[in-house]
């Protein structure tokens, strides 16, 4: 898997340099101007909705969770990890409205990835001021795909766990299915089997099932009088057996570290118990290696913000996707592979934070020489161990009679076909639309992709809300017509407007974040760090070998 | 070039033996050689890698650290001279330079002792004898009535025959006690039988003295010189009037205030006291004078001062130089009328010692030391280094600062302006204190006396005020710095070297990361947020004001230097960030802010920077921190905050000591305020009192045994309210 080892160091000579990319925009121009003022709206709401998730359950849960002596979720990973260092959260807005009346921020529970004494690590810490913690069926899903992002990358995992367990009221669409709650421990199990190391902190309760959480750990840490860990809490003993027993005396701190030796290391509060997991990893003996080379960082030449003029929120409107290249990768240079030919997709070698990427982006929609193009640059990544960057705003591949007598099927199977093989990490940013076939071909979520996210002006669904409400009323107007009735234009506005409405709805970057469609939305501003981030994360793991299937010619 | 001094006798000095330790012992090596004559050290072993022994062409261990066995062992470095083949030996100050027996020694072994001859050391050495040598020469000495007799009639008598105002002092007293000054006869009666009756309860002996009383007395000093030619001249005078516990801290020169014909007379009353015993080499007339300038012989000391430089400084002369070519048989080398005195010198010694603790001498390691560039008008004497110890068994004095200007005020600015880039860090020093005593309107008057100190001590101490919030910010700043330079530091050596997870930028997804930080100013925690910005600057927000600020650290030689500007005013501080605390250094003072930490995380300290990351300090929780003091009960309220243990259930020694006296064992109860040992360190003793109510668990100092700085001394049975587990 390692075949090309890294070589630090820069052999640039004079000649060797790179034209960049990027012109300067007229920022005066009107269009620009909206493009700003619009996605710089979406921007505020975005830092708004993010800042009201951070608060957690409320002043009341958070004012009792700290009169115990508890640190809040986000000042235990602030803690856990490296002092000033950066934290990738991911999947912010997991539950955004998705449970009616009963918020649950964040999912009610908290998972990125974070530096703990050098060594980037999966974190997942549940919110206890989120309904005492407990997992409803996007907490259960958030977790699983935290570990799974885990698993991908070879993520080191610390849990921080302080949760009531499964929320009961909702049983059945959190324990029963594959990827429920017994997942997590499976999980677990997976991971340290392939010598992923597992890291429990109990901090607070751990019942019934989440009582594997820490057990399952390979070594774990528990707060004295905090944490807990049992199978039954002491109502369903007395209950079941008749015991009168205390939480502290069932499953505490001093229970588990002298007696029972469920858990290995005993804190004395949370700041000493986090000190005990920075240790932890310190004691891992483990070494990032990489299998790409890196080269130093340089920033882009232009402002990032820019890219709210350029792009805008007005999906209708065009823009070279170049011009977005520019703007994220280092000294905004850009080694375009095939210029010339299938220009509706852009391809080429760029560097992000020193890291080599492969950047495909859409201008415009797919032809069969754009998809195929497509195909030959993931071939060349994966042959070469180097990681993809799908900057996805596809409308779809082209249609139309010449265009299927062209064969844009089999071209664009290829693409999708490269996409799905491709072993080389895969991440993917909608900075527009995502719809329909486009969606496969650019590495969409079907395709697991390392990391997923969108722009706050992005649209993800199987076609446009007002194409699919065209075709929707064409099949009703024919069937009219067949029956010999009349299809008024009225009857197609009725027709028309509760879909696009729903459309609108459901490819709403929101709907699809709590739904955990992807991995979080993103200031447009950051989406070169958060990148950097993704990959950095991503090359823990070494860079497996691609093997290809059959291309159709 | 190699200069051959001719002695009396027909010897040269080629090579001197230097008998002493620290800052005169490189002094001495300085000017020997500038003059060409090879200098031999001697050493004890605590000293083997002090400079003195560096500096020295040749160097010798005579023994282990207790200068008795050592620096003041005679018979050892009388020997060293003759292995060294040393023609003379310099004493510097204190140890063996006022010595009669030991000059003797030398002179029997034909060594030169670079000092006057025995009979002067011993003649000026016994208080009586000089003042009855020195009333026969005509100077004027403190009237005073010593007598068997002390019928109150007799006393009576004697007071009137001096003159009021007299004082009345027992014979054994010390310290002020049985001392009592009476302004008239009406009183007289009541204040002879209050100071017996003092005397009597504390000494258990009611011999009284009467001597005349000089109310608000200077001490002013002229350094004169003789040869073995009949010459005798003096160098004007030095005013050491502030002083504490009896030691000067700042001297002058010329003394401020003295007209010119009071200075000749000083200075020529001098010379004839010095003629008074043949005086041969350095010596230093000591005068006390009242506000009227009346002056009056008080003792005449034998050796080079302490505060030479001075006198130096204003007549151009190397002092050193002149000793040991008189030695060698020389005159001295300017006559009186070629002895000029120009412009104004200070030296403020700068002593480790803790002024908040009654000038307590402490001991440790010097962990950081910057000091200003010294040239012509600046001088540096000090024997210490950077990460040298401060020693418990020798003088605390760590360096003499020295200061000259065309005049007084621009002397003492230049002084201020210099003990502000006088940093150390590592034990206590009174550098803060000498700069509020320079600062005093009544010092930059001139207004000194013997009373300085306790009479202006409200303005010298002001009560602790809490510290800026700007000053906060930076110290916080510094702090972040810090770990940014470790993270830097750790991504530098790892292959992953450009991941932006290894910067310091704080950065969270969509939102903006706010860290609450406690800081520990004096006695008060102060809680700051910090805000960490996009824009590579930081919001803190303490109490319900927000200050922007943003900075870097770099470095100057050994120095970091924390650069910052705070809501736009910009600064420069020299940064120290020791275990948990933070030094800063701006211009004015010094600023030191603990960040407090956990008992369980100061205990791996050590290993703070893990895996190339600092170890946490957010958002931590204070335990309480039991502060106590090991000095006695008056001391106790000047108890600094910083002499504390963070353990509350253990007694550490705050310096090193020597030789503890033990009262307690294992098992005995005690109670708060109850004598656990004494220590003695620095020639004072020290009383260890009980901090708690308790049982003790261990002794860990037998008597006569040495304890080190901070180590545990006494160990209580745990109670169950600071039970605590730890890993």
């Amino acid at each position: 898997p390692c075949a090309r080892a890294a070589a630090p160091g820069l052999r640039v000579y004079h000649g060797d340099s790179l034209a960049t990319l990027g012109t300067q925009p007229d920022s005066g121009s009107v269009i620009y101007q909206e493009n700003y003022e619009q996605m710089k709206a979406l921007v505020s709401q975005l830092h708004e909705r993010a800042q009201r998730i951070t608060l957690g359950g409320g002043e009341r849960a958070r004012a009792l969770h700290i009169s115990r002596g508890k640190l809040l979720p986000r000042e235990r990973i602030d803690n856990l990890i490296d002092p000033g260092s950066p934290f990738l959260e991911l999947s912010q807005f997991a539950g955004y409205q998705l449970y009616g009346s009963e918020e649950v921020p964040a999912g009610g529970i908290i998972t990125g990835i974070g530096r703990v004494s050098g060594v980037e690590c999966m974190i997942v810490a549940n919110d206890a001021t989120v309904k005492g913690g407990s997992y409803y069926p996007v907490t259960v899903k958030k977790h699983v795909r935290a570990q799974e992002i885990a698993l991908q990358n070879r993520l080191t995992c610390i849990y921080l766990v302080d949760s009531g367990g499964a929320n009961l009221a909702r049983q059945a669409d959190v324990f029963p299915d594959r990827d429920h709650f017994g997942r997590i421990f499976y999980n677990q199990a997976i991971m340290s089997s392939k010598n992923i190391t597992q890291i429990a902190v109990v901090m607070g309760s751990c019942t019934a099932g989440g009582a594997y959480l820490p057990a399952m750990a390979d070594e774990n840490i528990i707060v004295r009088k905090q944490g807990t860990i049992f199978l039954a809490g002491p109502p369903l003993v007395k209950a079941a057996v008749g015991e009168d027993v205390s939480a502290e005396d069932l499953g505490g701190a001093d229970l588990h570290c002298r007696k029972s030796g469920v858990t290995d290391h005993y804190a004395l509060d949370d700041i000493h118990a986090l000190h005990l997991a920075r240790k932890t990893v310190r004691s891992l003996n483990y070494q990032k290696k990489l299998d790409v080379t890196i080269e130093p960082s340089e920033d882009p030449l232009f402002p990032a913000d820019e890219l709210y003029g350029i792009v805008g929120a007005n999906l209708k409107r065009t823009f070279d996707v170049r011009e977005v290249i520019a703007r994220i990768v280092d000294g905004s240079r850009f080694n375009e592979f095939k210029a010339l030919y299938g220009d509706t997709l852009v391809t080429g070698f760029a560097r992000i934070f020193g890291y080599p990427v492969g950047i495909i982006g859409n201008n415009g929609v797919l032809f069969s020489e754009s998809a195929k193009k497509g195909a030959h640059f993931i071939q060349l990544c994966c042959q070469r161990n180097i990681p993809l960057l799908f900057l996805q705003n596809i409308t779809g591949f082209m249609v139309g009679k010449d265009y299927e007598a062209e064969g844009i099927a089999k071209d664009g199977a290829k693409m999708v076909a490269a996409v799905a093989c491709a072993n080389v990490p895969k991440i993917t940013v909608i900075i527009g639309g995502s719809y329909g076939a486009g969606n496969y071909g650019m590495c969409g979520r079907a395709y697991s992709p390392r990391f997923l996210y969108l722009w706050p002006s992005a649209r993800v669904s199987v076609m446009g809300g007002e194409q699919a409400a065209n075709v929707l009323a064409t099949i009703a107007k024919d069937q009219k017509a067949r029956e010999g009735k009349q299809f008024s234009s009225a009857d197609e506005a009725a027709l028309k407007e509760p879909i696009i409405k729903r459309f609108e709805e459901e490819g709403n970057p929101y709907y699809s974040s709590a739904r955990l469609w992807d991995d979080g939305i993103i200031d447009p501003v950051d989406t070169r760090l958060v990148l950097g981030l993704s990959i950095s994360a991503a090359l823990n793991a070494p860079i497996q070998k691609t093997d290809f299937g059959t291309f159709r010619m | 070039r190699s200069m051959k001094y001719t002695t009396t006798t027909g010897r040269s000095i080629t090579k001197v033996l230097i008998a002493n330790r620290g800052e005169i012992a490189c002094r001495v090596m300085r000017t020997a050689r500038k003059m060409g004559i090879q200098s031999v050290a001697v050493y004890s072993e605590a000293d083997r890698n002090s400079i003195h022994v560096d500096m020295a062409d040749e160097a010798y261990c005579i023994g282990p650290a207790p200068s008795q066995q050592s620096y003041l062992a005679m018979e050892k470095i009388i020997q060293v001279a003759k292995v060294s083949a040393a023609q003379a030996v310099h004493p510097g100050y204190g140890f063996l330079s006022e010595n009669p027996e030991f000059a003797e020694l030398c002179k029997q072994e034909g060594i030169i002792f670079i000092g006057p001859p025995s009979s002067a050391i011993r003649d000026m050495g016994v208080k009586s004898t000089s003042k009855s040598i020195m009333a026969a020469a005509g100077i004027p000495v403190i009237e005073g009535y010593h007598g068997e007799d002390q019928s109150d009639q007799c006393m009576k008598e004697h007071a009137g025959r001096i003159g009021y105002p007299v004082m009345v002092k027992a014979v054994c007293g010390g310290g002020g006690k049985g001392m009592r000054i009476v302004r008239s006869e009406k009183e007289f009666q009541e204040q002879l039988e209050s100071a017996r009756r003092e005397a009597k309860k504390c000494f258990n002996d009611d011999a009284v003295l009467i001597e005349k009383f000089v109310d608000t007395p200077r001490h002013v000093e002229v350094q004169v010189f003789g040869d073995h030619h009949g010459n005798t001249v003096y160098l004007f005078e030095r005013d050491c009037s502030v002083q504490r516990r009896h030691q000067k801290i700042i001297e002058e020169a010329p003394g401020p205030g003295i007209e010119a014909e009071v200075r000749r007379k000083l200075g020529e009353a001098a010379v004839r006291a010095a003629k008074a015993v043949n005086y041969v080499g350095a010596g230093t007339v000591e005068f006390i004078m009242d506000s009227k300038h009346n002056f009056y012989f008080m003792e005449m000391n034998t050796r080079l001062q302490v505060e030479h430089p001075v006198t130096e400084m204003i007549t151009g002369t190397d002092l050193v130089e002149w000793q040991l070519r008189i030695a060698a048989g020389e005159k001295i080398p300017l006559s009186q009328e070629e002895i000029t005195l120009q412009g104004h010198a200070f030296e403020a010694r700068i002593y480790a010692e803790d002024p908040n603790n009654n000038f307590m001498p402490v001991a440790g390691q010097i962990v950081h030391l910057s000091t200003p560039q010294t040239d012509l008008c600046t001088r540096i004497e000090t024997g210490v280094r950077e990460g040298d110890e401060v020693l418990v068994h020798y003088d605390p004095m760590v360096a003499k600062l020295v200061v000259w200007a065309a005049d007084r005020q621009a002397a003492l600015t230049k002084l201020r302006y210099s003990l502000r880039q006088y940093n150390i860090v590592g034990l206590h020093t009174n550098i803060d204190f000498l700069l509020s005593l320079s600062g005093h309107p009544d010092f930059e008057a001139g207004n000194v006396h013997t009373d300085f100190i306790p009479q202006h001590h409200t303005e010298l101490f002001p009560a602790q005020r809490a510290t800026a919030k700007e000053l906060l910010c930076q110290a916080a700043l510094g702090l972040i710095l810090k770990e940014r330079a470790a993270t830097d530091a750790f991504r530098l050596k790892a292959q992953d070297r450009f991941s932006p997870f290894a910067s310091s930028s704080g950065r969270r997804l969509n939102i903006c990361y706010t860290r609450n930080m406690t800081l520990r100013d004096g006695k008060n925690n102060v809680a700051i947020a910090v805000t960490y910005n996009h824009d590579g600057s930081y919001s803190m927000q303490i109490d319900d004001k927000t200050f922007r600020v943003l900075g870097d650290l770099h470095s100057e030689g050994d120095c970091t230097y924390l650069k910052c500007s705070v809501d736009g005013v910009a600064s420069k501080a020299k940064l120290i960030i020791l275990e948990n605390t933070t030094y800063l250094f701006p211009q004015e003072g010094s600023v030191q802010i603990d960040f407090p930490v956990p008992k369980y995380m100061s205990s791996v300290s050590a290993e703070g920077t893990q895996g190339g990351t600092v170890a946490p300090m957010t958002g931590i929780i204070e335990k309480t921190v039991y502060t106590f003091t090991a000095w006695g009960p008056e001391d106790l309220k000047h108890c600094p905050t910083q002499h504390r243990t963070r353990d509350q259930s253990r007694v550490s020694s705050l310096h090193p000591a020597c030789k503890p006296k033990v009262f307690v064992k294992a098992g005995d109860k005690v109670k708060a305020g109850d004598s656990l040992m004494v220590m003695i360190a620095m020639k004072m003793e020290h009383t260890i009192k009980a901090p708690k109510d308790g049982t003790i668990k261990n002794v860990f100092h037998q008597e006569g045994s040495q304890a080190n700085r901070h180590a545990p001394l006494v160990e209580f049975e745990e109670e169950e309210s600071d039970k605590r587990e730890s890993e």
